[in-house]
């Protein structure tokens, strides 16, 4: 048991444990009985707010962890999270003012709720608030596997269902604090968070290279270790068959971000059309601390870290480099304050992320189908239920199942989140494609993406399905037909699968055209999409 | 149907500019270890420039289309009259 660790963490843990409480009073409205008071924090958030708010949504403690633990394993393949990150902003700077303003004009609270103001459709917009939901869940368990990779680092490292404890009392805590405070309670949080993890990285990126001789030095330490490994998609260099699947794992992972329900749960909580584009601009100083951050992986390389055996599972666990490193090279209390940066960093996005799909049941399942009159203090309550059991199914989730399951189904949950882009994001610009047609190309992407992830094994870690993203071309079929040969160049499937989905959506939709089937009654006028925070226009915040 | 002709788009060429950062996707460029820089290899320092060349691309089409007209009063139809598909 590492005490002074302990003692440092359980201090900022208690930190952020108060102001999650003291949260509910912060900035109130007249009343927290509404969805957007609960779960958009009164839809009035500014510019800071919403950096640190965004910010420690995206950039979460697993993605702190995994994304080192990849290049520590693997090499230059894991540093997609940077391209990934770059890119993200420019390609959604114009569609999410949109998403913003016609959401605001027509109180809309989720994803799903545009979808089904757009194109009238009730079913489309269960369709899609399923998949954000689906989706959601094991990104909300991959935050536990964050935190507990933190918690074992510092001795809580159990065996058995006694083994999770910690972090069942952690979440505990987290629910308590959401349930009662909404939004507010992640939004006060990610300040310390965020500050917490500027610090420490900014501190490890000076410091340690120094250590151990150089960047230098480190870029050959690790290009050593791969060259002795009989791996060949290793390496501190792409290789020819990797290079595509880097840039298009990149660009589907940015493409997917902005779509999985708690990002726009963010967007949507801000105050005006300004402020989501000056965040736009400021987001990217988290790409470069993550960028810095993976490099740590080579670093822990060079120091010789040893991923720690999972006492539950009785497996070494990578995701436990970062914190081993910074346990072996940092005095106890800045390792300290380092687990605390990753372990607040868990809880921010879990909250966020389990109040989105809380939003999403309530608006899309419960007020469409079970209760249609709920009114809006019923609306608040069914969402606040809602994301304790989304909660404590995650924690379920991690104790009772093999985290490995969550790693893979977070791999499926982003291809599965792609396939709502032609609903939600090129919706906001056209209403050319047909409702079936979405609906078709939904059902053929899904279908289709499925089943190339459960096609690719990896015989080295003994999986024989869902062992990774990337596709090798030669495996692509159309009905047996191989377009591409024996080719080794791997692909994200996440594209693939999307690729499927524009063609059938296309393809039914000129048939739908032909035949004038009706397309659905939108409610929105196109003026709507580029209303501002100052127009009579909106909708009053927590009206009933 | 009128309403399915009025997508109310607006274009400002700036916008052109949010296509730059997408280079940073074409490895063939910049996959190589060398020239490093502070020990870092090409491939790694390259793509850390792309952070503030994107952050610059996004901030040059914010600042250029602050001035657009944005909805304020009653539904207007400036967005409209600007796309000549809507000539209705």
């Amino acid at each position: 048991m590492q005490w002074t660790e302990l003692i440092v963490f359980s201090a900022l843990f208690l930190l952020v444990t108060v102001m999650g409480f003291v949260a509910a009073k912060w900035q109130k409205g007249d009343t927290l009985e509404h969805l957007d008071e609960w779960g958009l924090g009164g839809r009035k958030f500014g510019s800071w707010i919403t950096w640190f708010l965004v910010g420690g949504d995206l950039y979460t403690a697993y993605t702190f962890v995994a994304v080192p633990a990849l290049m520590f394993g693997a090499g230059a393949t894991g540093f997609f999270a940077l391209p990934y990150t770059v890119i993200l902003y420019p390609l959604v700077f114009l569609p999410l003012v949109r998403m913003w303003s016609v959401s605001r004009v027509h109180g809309y609270v989720t994803p799903a709720d545009f979808v089904k103001g757009r194109y009238g459709s009730h079913w489309l917009a269960l369709l899609i608030a399923i998949t954000g939901i689906v989706a959601t869940m094991p990104y909300i368990a991959l935050q536990l596997v964050g935190l507990e990779a933190v918690l074992r680092s510092m001795g809580l490292n159990g065996s058995g269902i006694l083994g999770h404890l910690p972090l069942f009392i952690a979440f505990v805590i987290l629910a308590l604090y959401t349930y009662q405070s909404g939004l507010r309670a992640p939004a006060l949080i990610a300040f310390v968070k965020d500050i917490l993890i500027y610090i420490v990285i900014l501190v490890a990126i000076v410091y340690l290279p120094s250590k151990f001789g150089g960047w230098g030095e480190i870029f050959n330490d690790a290009q050593a270790k791969f060259d002795a490994t009989p791996a060949k998609t290793d390496g501190i260099l792409l290789n020819s068959n990797n290079q595509l699947q880097y840039a298009t794992l990149a660009l589907g992972s940015a493409l997917a971000l902005f779509i999985y329900p708690h990002s726009l749960t963010g967007i949507l909580a801000s105050r005006g059309r300004n402020v989501i584009k000056r965040n736009m601009v400021a987001l990217p100083a988290y790409s470069l601390v993550l960028g810095l951050l993976a490099l740590l992986g080579y670093v822990a390389i060079s120091a010789g870290t040893k991923p720690i055996v999972n006492q539950a599972t009785g497996r070494p666990d990578t995701n436990t480099i970062v914190p081993e490193l910074f346990g072996a090279n940092f005095p106890s209390w800045f390792a300290g304050i380092a687990f605390a940066a990753i372990g607040i960093g868990a809880l921010v996005p879990a909250a966020i992320m389990s109040i989105a799909a809380a939003n999403l049941w309530t608006r899309n399942v419960y007020k469409e189908y079970l209760k249609k009159n709920a009114t809006p203090a019923e609306e608040a309550k069914q969402a606040k239920l809602a994301s304790l059991v989304v909660k404590f199914g995650a924690v379920a989730f991690i104790v009772f199942v093999d985290p490995q399951f969550s790693i893979d189904l977070q791999l499926i949950g982003g291809v599965m989140i792609l396939q709502t882009l032609p609903a939600v994001a090129i919706a906001l610009y056209t209403r050319w494609f047909h409702v079936y047609g979405l609906v078709a190309g939904w059902i053929a992407g899904m279908g289709y993406g499925m089943w190339l992830l459960y096609g690719i094994g990896n015989p080295a870690i003994g999986k024989a399905h869902f062992a990774g993203s990337a596709l090798p071309l030669g495996k692509l079929s159309i009905f047996g037909w191989h377009p591409f040969g024996e080719s080794a160049m791997t692909i994200y499937v996440g594209i693939v699968a999307l690729a499927v989905n524009l063609l059938v959506a296309v393809i039914v939709t000129l048939i739908a055209k032909r035949a004038k089937w009706f397309n659905g009654t939108d409610q929105t006028d196109p003026s709507d999409y580029h209303v501002d925070e100052d127009s009579p226009r909106v909708k009053p915040i927590a009206a009933h | 149907m009128p309403s399915d002709h009025k997508t109310g788009l607006r274009w400002s060429n700036w916008n052109l500019l949010l296509i730059l950062p997408l280079f940073m996707l074409v490895t063939p460029w910049f996959n190589q270890d060398e020239p490093r820089l502070f020990g870092l290899p090409f491939f790694y320092w390259y793509q850390f420039v792309f952070v503030p060349l994107g952050v610059l691309c996004v901030g040059l089409v914010y600042v250029k289309t602050k001035d657009e007209p944005v909805v304020t009063g009653k539904p207007d139809k400036l967005g409209v009259d600007d796309l000549d598909e809507g000539a209705n």
